[in-house]
């Protein structure tokens, strides 16, 4: 069909000036797209729901006061409400370890937990890992050892890597320690590599990191 | 995620006191539940926190077993040294499973209670899940199959329970302590689990407003010989084909006692009461123990039948019940 002769006719750009038009008004009301689209759960106002709750949560070593609803992870009050963005999303679902952050010292998801569960806790970051400007051994090793090629799963991996060398100095057992009555602390290559099991990277570099690992382990009182 | 109010129980009294307001559920690790949530598996207007509840603590018992509190993690259970020295096939159990990250967020009983993983069950993007949806059929029948059950299944539903702590649990004879409006109650860990008959929907036997404060371990006779075997698609952090918890008793090399529960089969850790008797009296070592071995494998598998994507679990129970038992029989750690 030639379009100079359909009737009506539009040019491309008007079109698109004219669908911009119609998304800003969609996103027009002040309310987050999550709320508006989220239904009423049985038998209560959705409204209600909505009420944010005063959290306060301590993340590397300084308190913020938050103001924050039930239902936001503790992975996106770093993101979104303190802008700690190093934490990264990856599945979303406890599957992937890019969101692993130290709860008190030990590792756990970010994503799988409610930030008002964590008050009273020290939460460390990847953003926390370094001190007085100097990267942590681990952190070093890494970029030694070229222990990433994205680095979209390397925030996870280095915290989840910290918290693994206080295992190991504590004596935790795993999955693949021979005799679990006895105390642990041999940090073979089987070990780091199961004991990392919980941190995946789609780019492969598990050789790096496992070389990393091995390097500071093997370092007299392993600091991490 | 749909919003929904909090609470934070300060005490089991307290916890109990919350859960009577409607479309309530409690909530301690989370690593099961706020994904369910996510996904739109499960609904809840009101979530009690419990972690602050102060269920935490693993002692021992008047009868010299161990009490692992309910709110424990499971990797603070793995590693208790009572538990490690006493019921080494609960650390291992518990260590296969998940991740350390994970782990260091699931609590005991978050582990008696997590949902099974059948696909169809966790995305609701398919109508029919009987477990999830009562009345609304089962997508798995007829659909991929490869994780489900060969044992103890219904028309209804074929989903298996996903743990590997409930597992060993069954085999040490574990009891659940649960508090509820009525008061106190014990559920041996064998009758907590429900088979799916025309109630897939209905994963345990706990009651409305009841709430689960420690898990009950007796003494245990297999802190020598223990294995907790675990076969799956990838060497760590995925969940169980077939899983087998293995502890044996022994007089110098003769046992004397026998215990066996299977995961990843069944909608609940498989026992058959009696199914380790041939075991007794056997050597060691010997072609007699692991003939014996096998009459043990066909007694917990009897019935079994599977699906077109997971035939093969029924062949591979068999071959992992006898390795299982084998290596529970050798010194733990190999010969060092």
């Amino acid at each position: 069909m030639d379009p100079s002769i359909t009737p009506n006719a539009m040019s491309r750009r008007d079109f698109l000036q004219c669908t911009a038009v119609a998304a800003s008004a969609v996103s027009l009301p002040l309310v987050p797209a999550t709320l508006a689209a989220a239904p009423a759960a049985p038998g209560e106002a959705a409204q209600a729901f909505a009420e944010p709750l005063p959290v306060v949560l301590k993340v590397n070593g300084l308190t913020h006061k938050l103001s924050l609803e039930p239902r936001v992870t503790l992975l996106d009050a770093l993101r979104e409400s303190l802008g700690l963005t190093g934490t990264k999303k990856g599945c979303d679902h406890g599957q992937c370890g890019a969101c692993t952050v130290l709860a008190d010292g030990r590792r756990i998801n970010a994503c799988l937990t409610l930030a008002i569960m964590h008050e009273g806790q020290e939460i460390t970051t990847v953003e926390g890992l370094a001190r007085d400007g100097r990267l942590s051994p681990l952190q070093a090793a890494f970029i030694t050892c070229d222990a990433f090629q994205c680095g979209y799963c390397t925030p996870g991996q280095l915290c989840s890597a910290t918290a693994l060398l206080a295992e190991l100095r504590a004596g935790d057992a795993s999955a693949v320690s021979a005799d679990v009555r006895r105390p642990q602390q041999a940090a073979s290559d089987a070990e780091i590599r199961e004991r990392m099991s919980g941190n995946l990277c789609r780019c492969g570099a598990y050789p790096n990191i496992l070389a990393a690992l091995r390097g500071v382990a093997a370092q007299p009182g392993a600091p991490g | 995620m749909r919003p929904f109010f909090y609470d934070r129980a300060s005490n089991p009294e307290h916890a109990l006191d919350l859960a009577r307001q409607p479309d309530s559920r409690f909530i301690a690790g989370g690593t099961n539940l706020i994904d369910l949530l996510k996904n739109d598996v499960q609904q809840a207007s009101r979530l009690i926190d419990l972690n602050r509840a102060g269920l935490e603590a693993i002692q021992a018992t008047a009868d010299g077993g161990l009490s692992l509190g309910a709110l424990a993690r499971n990797s603070d259970t793995a590693n208790h040294p009572q538990v490690r020295q006493h019921y080494p096939l609960l650390t291992q159990a518990i260590l296969s499973g998940a991740s350390p990250q994970l782990r260091n967020m699931a609590t005991n009983a978050g582990n008696l209670m997590q949902r099974t993983r059948c696909y169809y069950f966790n995305d609701p993007a398919f109508d029919r899940c009987n477990k999830r949806v009562p009345g609304s059929g089962c997508a798995a029948l007829e659909g991929f199959s490869r994780n489900h059950a060969v044992l103890g299944a219904s028309e209804a539903c074929i989903a298996t329970h996903p743990s590997d702590m409930c597992v060993a649990l069954a085999a040490l004879d574990a009891v659940v302590l649960v508090r509820g409006p009525q008061g106190e109650r014990r559920i041996p860990l064998g009758e907590f689990h429900r088979l799916p008959g025309s109630q897939p929907h209905l994963d345990t036997t706990l009651g409305e407003g009841e709430l689960i404060t420690a898990i009950l371990l007796p003494p245990s006779p297999f802190q020598d010989h223990a294995h907790y075997l675990k076969v799956r698609d990838r060497a760590s952090y995925a969940f169980a084909l077939v899983s087998v918890a293995a502890g044996l008793a022994l007089r110098g090399d003769v046992v004397e006692h026998a215990s066996v529960a299977l995961g990843g089969v069944a909608p609940r850790p498989w026992r058959v009461p009696g199914a380790e008797a041939a075991l007794i009296g056997q050597r060691v070592g010997t072609a007699g123990f692991d003939r014996q071995a096998g009459g043990v494998a066909d007694a917990l598998l009897a019935g079994a039948h599977g699906t077109k994507d997971n035939q093969f679990k029924v062949l591979l129970a068999r071959r992992s019940i006898v390795r299982a038992l084998q290596l529970a029989g050798q010194p733990m750690g190999g010969a060092v």
